[in-house]
């Protein structure tokens, strides 16, 4: 069982909603970012999303372009973001680390080797936006081979007969995108998202996690009440880029834990 | 070559790859609209209705044919081979780039989108498709490198008399390839009214092919043009073309990728040298292969896979990947890939000035710069044809400028 697999299976034991974290590795820099992922399952994360930085991020909105370029400019790397997964590892082996981001660093490093190296890592999870069903031979089916799961983004344009495709080869959780657009932009909707969480459920037994437009601890319990979780990033970013404290930072994750666990 | 493959023109696969380039590398919530656009196209490549409506508006509205000009007094200073210049700088709005524009906006109305967004470097596609857009009565918005925005006053007030939204770019770096994220950003806000008319055959599947089959236009002409003046079935010897992203060049390589005894000779921009520094946009010649903007290419990246920033006097050459099928021609070989110069190019834009009154843009000037190299060597029975893709007006501030003379103006770079 991965360590997501386990994490769901401990939620729905204890009847409780999942809340998943976004932060960008080594925004502000590599030391307070660490810092910052070692603080998130104290404050109630059940699952960190770890941005891989990319010069060209282009679902993202600016909130998440700058913590890219942010983390870039203080020397990230795709050796760094494994790294500092690595030593967040050395202190916790149950919370689930998946790595987000776009697929050229990753073809760039090589598939084989990234793979090898993101197990080692401690990293369980991949979502990489700009890898449609179209292209699994890239890297999902690798990733599955090695025993990474592969999330895949499911969205408003995904229709019912594009469901399937795009839940094959799918594992650990699906990802369902509140809105047509970037993140960090408009606020997600429970009216709208109810009936498609409802949708995707049909075609899966996988937990659906909502993210993209979740700012605030009240949507949070709204969306993740109306799914198996929800996930915040760029209200996080928000914080992280005001130059707040680890400290400060864990306390505003922790209301958005809070709201997101009330649900 | 062709033991090896059956055709070089059957490309893309399925998948929109050539070879292992191209592809559909794209989030999730634009795939069902590439899939629509992709039939769409399909439909329309073989609808007798559509090629005739490209057609009608080629010769009324653009001006086609193109004349193919044989350049007497180039060919005579070179002193080798027959030059001749397929001059598409004739074109309305003064590039190739309406080719491409036209049948786009064609296939978005056959659609029913009623939006159209499109990237620029420095302003000719955003231009054409301003042109176009005003043509049909589509709303048009265009970004724009805000650092282009700044010093393309010129096309940007176009673009703006023409009715379209020039909305100004600052994320990232403010160029040509942020210009094009920010493109996928509405796209991806937009995608159930908005149309994204791309300027170059590059971008994910269905659009490298198509913008190819829209400028394919400009070969096919050749290869009736060419035999009017030097005799029946009498084919170039020698196709050189400039690439950024490199739609120019396909539309003119792709009607003669299977006549092997045609050379075939892509120009990239050299900047101020293809060296460690990167100062350059030689994405085949500095570059390696990388996933960006929805496909596989030859990008400039650095170790990380990081995209880096082009260099080039020409930012319609300024863009740090190329068109995927350029990226399979110049791994199999059919098409060699070179690179020129800032001050070459420079050099051969007063060469046309002088020689044959043509004021070519700085893109086909690194295309004449390489063609200042080559004819010499060659005999005079040898037919070298250029794609004089584009004019030069709008380059006269970056040129004075090189040439120590302050005319006043923003410095005013060239247009893509």
């Amino acid at each position: 069982m991965s360590r997501i697999d386990a994490k769901f299976a401990a939620l729905k034991a204890e009847g409780k909603k999942a809340f998943v974290a976004y932060v960008m590795a080594g925004d502000p820099d590599e030391i307070r970012s660490l810092g910052i992922v070692k603080a998130l399952p104290a404050a109630g994360v059940d699952i960190i999303e770890l941005g891989l930085p990319f010069t060209d991020p282009m679902a993202d909105g600016q909130t998440i372009q700058l913590a890219g370029q942010r983390a870039l400019e203080a020397g990230m790397t795709l050796q760094g973001t494994l790294d500092l997964a690595a030593k967040f590892r050395e202190e916790d082996d149950t919370t689930p680390i998946v790595l987000m981001g776009y697929y050229n660093p990753i073809y760039s490093r090589g598939v084989d080797r990234f793979l090898a190296d993101a197990k080692a890592a401690g990293i369980d999870g991949l979502i990489v936006v700009d890898l449609p069903p179209e292209e699994d031979d890239e890297l999902c089916i690798p990733a599955q081979a090695a025993g990474l799961n592969f999330i895949r983004l499911a969205t408003p344009t995904t229709d019912d007969a594009r469901l399937p495709k795009v839940l094959t080869n799918t594992s650990g959780f699906v990802y369902y995108v509140s809105i047509t657009g970037i993140t960090g932009a408009a606020e997600a909707s429970g009216a709208d998202v109810a009936p498609e969480v409802a949708r995707i459920k049909a075609h899966t037994d996988l937990p659906v996690i909502v993210g993209f437009g979740v700012k605030t601890p009240q949507k949070a319990e709204e969306i993740a009440g109306i799914a198996d979780g929800t996930v915040v990033g760029s209200a996080i970013v928000s914080e992280i880029a005001k130059g707040k404290s680890v400290a400060e930072v864990a306390a505003f994750v922790k209301a958005l834990a809070d709201g997101a666990h009330r649900a | 070559m062709n033991d090896l493959f059956n055709s070089f023109m059957s490309g893309p696969n399925e998948q929109g790859r050539f070879g292992d380039f191209g592809g559909r590398f794209v989030s999730e919530t634009l795939m069902p609209l590439i899939l629509a656009l992709e039939a769409e196209y399909e439909k329309a490549k073989t609808d007798d209705t559509f090629w005739a409506e490209m057609d009608d508006l080629w010769k009324h509205y653009v001006g086609r044919p193109s004349p193919l000009y044989f350049a007497s007094r180039m060919t005579e200073e070179l002193g080798g081979a027959k030059i001749y210049l397929k001059r598409d700088e004739l074109n309305h709005t003064g590039a190739h780039k309406i080719n491409n524009v036209l049948g786009q906006i064609i296939l978005a109305r056959r659609m029913g989108k009623t939006r159209i967004i499109a990237e620029t470097g420095a302003g000719q596609h955003g231009v054409a498709t301003a042109t176009v857009c005003a043509k049909f009565g589509l709303k048009c918005v265009v970004y724009m490198g805000a650092h282009d925005v700044e010093r393309q006053q010129p096309n940007v007030f176009r673009m703006r008399l023409l009715g379209a939204e020039v909305v100004p770019v600052t994320s990232g770096r403010g160029t040509l390839k942020d210009a094009m994220n920010d493109a996928m950003r509405d796209w991806v806000t937009n995608v159930r009214d908005t149309f994204y008319c791309i300027g170059t055959a590059a971008g994910p599947h269905p659009y490298p092919a198509m913008v190819r089959d829209f400028q394919s236009i400009i070969g096919k002409e050749v290869r009736w043009q060419l035999p009017e003046q030097e005799g029946e079935g009498r084919l170039p010897d020698t196709l050189v073309a400039a690439i950024g992203g490199g739609s120019n060049a396909i539309g003119l390589f792709h009607p003669f990728l299977d006549d092997p005894s045609v050379n075939i000779i892509g120009v990239e921009a050299g900047g101020k040298g293809v060296n460690a520094k990167m100062e350059h946009c030689a994405s085949l010649t500095g570059g390696r292969p990388g996933v960006l903007h929805g496909n596989r290419t030859y990008l400039l990246q650095d170790d990380d896979g990081q995209i880096l920033e082009g260099f080039s006097i020409s930012a319609g050459l300024d863009y740090p990947g190329i068109g995927p099928e350029h990226a399979w021609l110049h791994d199999t070989g059919r098409a060699k890939y070179v690179s020129i110069t800032d001050k070459e190019a420079l050099e051969a834009f007063q060469f046309s000035c002088r020689t044959e009154g043509i004021i070519p843009a700085l893109e086909p000037s690194h295309a004449l710069a390489h063609v200042m190299k080559l004819a010499p060597t060659l005999p005079s029975d040898h037919i070298l044809v250029m794609n004089m893709c584009g004019r030069g007006d709008k380059d006269i501030y970056t040129v004075a400028k090189h040439l120590g003379q302050d005319m006043g103006e923003s410095e005013g770079r060239s247009i893509d």
